[in-house]
């Protein structure tokens, strides 16, 4: 390899590890972005141009084709896509980057002299398709139940079990055939087969509310899978990338799992759900709920001096972040004082909602994030929940025996007075019920988010 | 086992660099506010479309006349630099709608 050529993966490298270090911090964060992208164009264009090969023309006519279509085709769907979908997008974007490195292994494995080479090469070649097929098909699978089109949750008894044997078979064969220097695409082929059926078994039972946890992983197993070829290629630039990929996807997935307290192994192995099921039944005798219109609500808001929005799950997919920030308007313009309350995992993916206001113009400061907002709740007149449940449960505090008991929630209840706007009563995510919504200071305003709160915007206006 | 260990003498610079981008992207992560979990999960996927350089590799080595190798070559940079492109345009969407209002 050159010396230029080392020299530009060299600051690529860096590029990526400073990139990521701003990616960390507000103010820093787009600046993190740019230096990351400038690094990579840089790697890019350095592997295509600088090296000693002969290479016919025809091959860099290729390379530039699949390289114009595959940006013209990214950039268009990333800005594309609504903010909503976003999670999903970049679940997408990771499969493709996992299915690119089963590609190589396969190409390398038709090219390379099975039977005599090295042992460490042929199992780098395996992992890396089997890691790729895994994280293609994983990341589709999460794609598809994020947007709907994958709507059923397995459940078969010893599900887990099955799942294990099956991926200790496939590394059984893939062993075989790196001890045995087997040369045969047979082979080859079930193990692509197997790890392709590996990521649909290991996503489909998760749940859709823990799907970011999940793409967070499949994320980091694309980088393992990068850093893999990069030892297959002696190359640098690949390797530490996908190292630094792979181990910061996985402290990103335990931030994760920690900020909705849940561990990853209840998020992949499902306790949270069997133990949410067995509490079913237990919680008839909670009381009565009592409902309310949005006139009366509106009313409510318009004579409050303090009030507080806590946006949730159901604004997201209602796609209600414009409406709220326009009745949120009208409330600052009669007076009152509103704050956004921010849980940490509310929306479709931690930091999702604060993404999704932003893009409807909501200030920054506005949005309170859930230590702060906590000791406020006291002072307030009304809290208006919308398409929350389960960061708002106060078993999370007061039922040893809940499965959310232990996790962080807004402390709603200490306000005056609560409005919460749901579709039904059905229960939340974690499928368990919520004593809030009996709570006598509590009133429901049924109905789509989207629908709700244009109703109070109009009724606000004429006030 | 005897492989293994002979693995690890011929690379030990490669475990040295393994070892130490572990630690580095650890410390990098650490202590992030909840708020930039998305964007930069978002940020960290269009890193892992670092693969596309093998991809490039694996074209740039092939034979002009094996076409399956070509094929399966085209579709991997191809779907390199969707990810590579893409994941950095999504996250730069993502952090346009944090600047603050004047």
């Amino acid at each position: 390899m050159s010396v230029t050529l080392s020299i530009i993966y060299l600051i690529a490298t860096v590029t990526f590890v400073v990139g990521l270090k701003k990616l960390g911090h507000p103010d820093t964060a787009k600046s993190g972005n740019l230096i990351a992208a400038i690094g990579m164009a840089l790697a890019i264009i350095g592997t295509i141009f600088i090296h000693d090969l002969e290479v016919p023309t025809i091959i860099y006519v290729l390379i530039g084709i699949a390289i114009f279509i595959g940006s013209l085709v990214g950039w268009l769907i990333a800005i594309k896509v609504e903010m909503t979908k976003m999670p999903e997008l970049v679940s997408l974007f990771n499969g493709f980057g996992g299915a690119s490195a089963a590609l190589i292994g396969i190409v390398e494995f038709g090219n390379a002299d099975i039977k005599n080479i090295d042992v460490t090469i042929v199992a780098t070649i395996l992992s890396a398709i089997i890691i790729g097929a895994i994280t293609f098909s994983g990341s589709l699978m999460a794609w598809g139940k994020l947007n709907g089109s994958v709507k059923s949750v397995i459940k078969i008894p010893q599900y887990n079990i099955i799942n294990n044997l099956f991926i200790v078979s496939i590394l059984g064969l893939a062993t075989y055939v790196v001890l045995g220097n087997v040369d045969s695409s047979l082979i080859l082929y079930a193990l692509l087969a197997g790890g392709l059926v590996y990521g649909v078994l290991f996503v489909m039972p998760i749940g859709g509310a823990d799907m970011p946890v999940v793409i967070s992983l499949l994320n980091s197993l694309t980088g393992i899978a990068a850093a893999i070829t990069g030892v297959l290629y002696d190359n640098m630039v690949m390797l530490v990338g996908g190292i630094l990929v792979g181990s910061a996807g996985i402290i990103l997935t335990i931030a994760m799992c920690v900020a909705m307290n849940r561990t990853l192994a209840s998020v992949i192995f499902g306790s949270f759900t069997s133990a949410a099921s067995d509490q079913e039944g237990g919680n008839k005798a909670l009381g009565s709920i009592k409902s309310t219109t949005a006139s009366d609500s509106a009313i409510m808001m318009n004579y409050a001096s303090n009030v507080i929005i806590v946006p949730g799950y159901g604004l997201a997919v209602a796609q209600a972040q414009h409406v709220i920030h326009e009745l949120e308007d009208l409330l600052t313009a009669k007076g009152v004082n509103v704050k956004y309350a921010i849980h940490p995992v509310a929306g479709r993916m931690p930091g999702h909602m604060n993404v999704l206001l932003a893009e409807s113009n909501v200030e920054y400061e506005m949005l309170v994030e859930m230590e702060d907002i906590n000791p406020q709740f006291n002072n307030t007149d009304v809290v208006l929940v919308v398409g929350a449940n389960d960061v708002v449960n106060p078993a999370a505090h007061n039922d040893p025996a809940s499965p959310i008991y232990g996790m962080p929630i807004l402390d709603v209840e200490n306000a005056k007075h609560i409005v919460v706007n749901k579709r039904s009563m059905n229960a939340g995510y974690a499928g368990i019920e919520n004593e809030l919504f009996y709570n006598s200071k509590t009133s429901m305003l049924f109905g789509d988010a989207k629908k709700v709160l244009t109703d109070l915007v109009a009724e606000l206006k004429n006030m | 086992m005897k492989e293994f260990i002979e693995f690890i003498s011929n690379n030990i610079q490669i475990v040295y660099i393994i070892i130490l981008a572990v630690f580095v992207g650890v410390e990098v992560i650490k202590s992030i506010p909840a708020v930039l979990h998305t964007p930069l999960m978002s940020g960290a996927n269009a890193l892992s479309g670092v693969v596309i350089v093998g991809a490039i590799l694996v074209m740039l080595h092939s034979d002009p006349m094996d076409y399956l190798a070509l094929a399966l070559g085209f579709v991997a940079v191809f779907l390199g630099i969707l990810n590579v492109v893409g994941g950095f345009a999504v996250t730069n969407r993502m952090l346009a709608m944090f600047k603050k209002k004047k």
